[in-house]
């Protein structure tokens, strides 16, 4: 299940319905990405996350099912928060459950390299010298093609 | 009988949206016709539009698939142009 909200999430909530009623999987993989203080060396004060409505639902729904064919895996939850963040917000929450653990470390990473490469979301830091959009990263795009 | 001409609506995001100061135009254009043609008929209308439209990083999707610069764009897509994505 994709979630795209300005809402916060609840990355306790969302493990709890990830194991409820589920007594086939003896993994339960998360990450939660949340704002840094610091970035590049500057000081951030704030985070501003834009995306493409439609496109970033598609774009996800396509990683999901790429995962689904390489790893055996059971439940897959994907929140992305959009809007104005402060520093210590919650931004991205991944969580995987498998049989193994194996399954669900990979797909875990895996959805998170593509989504930093693939999904059409944009970050626009607010820093002492204004607010600049940050710039996609080599190392990102060498991340993900490692799979 | 020449080409049928419709109005088709561009999306633009982030950075680009700000370059350009519009998220979104309807362009009255013959279709299909390239992508390479439609940044063309663009910048033809917004002089100022030539270098955020041809920067090299610059990525087209159509009905929410990234494409390559040779794609060709029919009259009921969705065309959308921004920079690289950073998300996650």
């Amino acid at each position: 299940m994709i979630t795209i909200s300005e809402a916060d999430f609840d990355a306790g909530e969302e493990i709890d319905a990830l194991q409820a009623s589920n007594s086939d999987d003896g993994a339960v993989v998360t990450f939660t990405g949340q704002v840094r203080q610091q970035n590049n060396n500057q000081s951030v004060s704030g985070l501003f996350l834009e995306h493409y409505p439609g496109m970033t639902e598609h774009a996800l729904t396509k990683i999901i099912e790429q995962a689904n064919t390489r790893w055996a895996i059971n439940r897959v939850r994907v929140i992305h928060r959009v809007g104005q963040l402060n520093v210590g917000d919650n931004i991205v929450f991944v969580g995987v459950t498998s049989k193994h653990r194996g399954d669900a470390f990979a797909t875990a990473e895996f959805i998170m390299d593509y989504l930093k490469i693939e999904a059409p979301f944009w970050k626009k830091e607010t820093t002492p010298q204004g607010e600049t959009w940050l710039e996609a990263k080599q190392q990102d795009h060498d991340k993900a093609n490692h799979w | 009988m020449g080409a049928p001409t419709n109005m088709l609506k561009v999306l633009f995001f982030a950075r680009l949206k700000e370059q350009l100061g519009t998220d979104s135009i309807e362009v009255s254009v013959d279709t299909p016709l390239t992508i390479n043609e439609l940044k063309a008929h663009l910048i033809a209308q917004n002089s100022h539009w030539q270098a955020p439209l041809t920067a090299d990083n610059l990525i087209c999707a159509i009905n929410h698939e990234v494409v390559c610069k040779q794609h060709t764009i029919e009259s009921t897509d969705e065309v959308a142009f921004f920079p690289p994505v950073t998300g996650g």
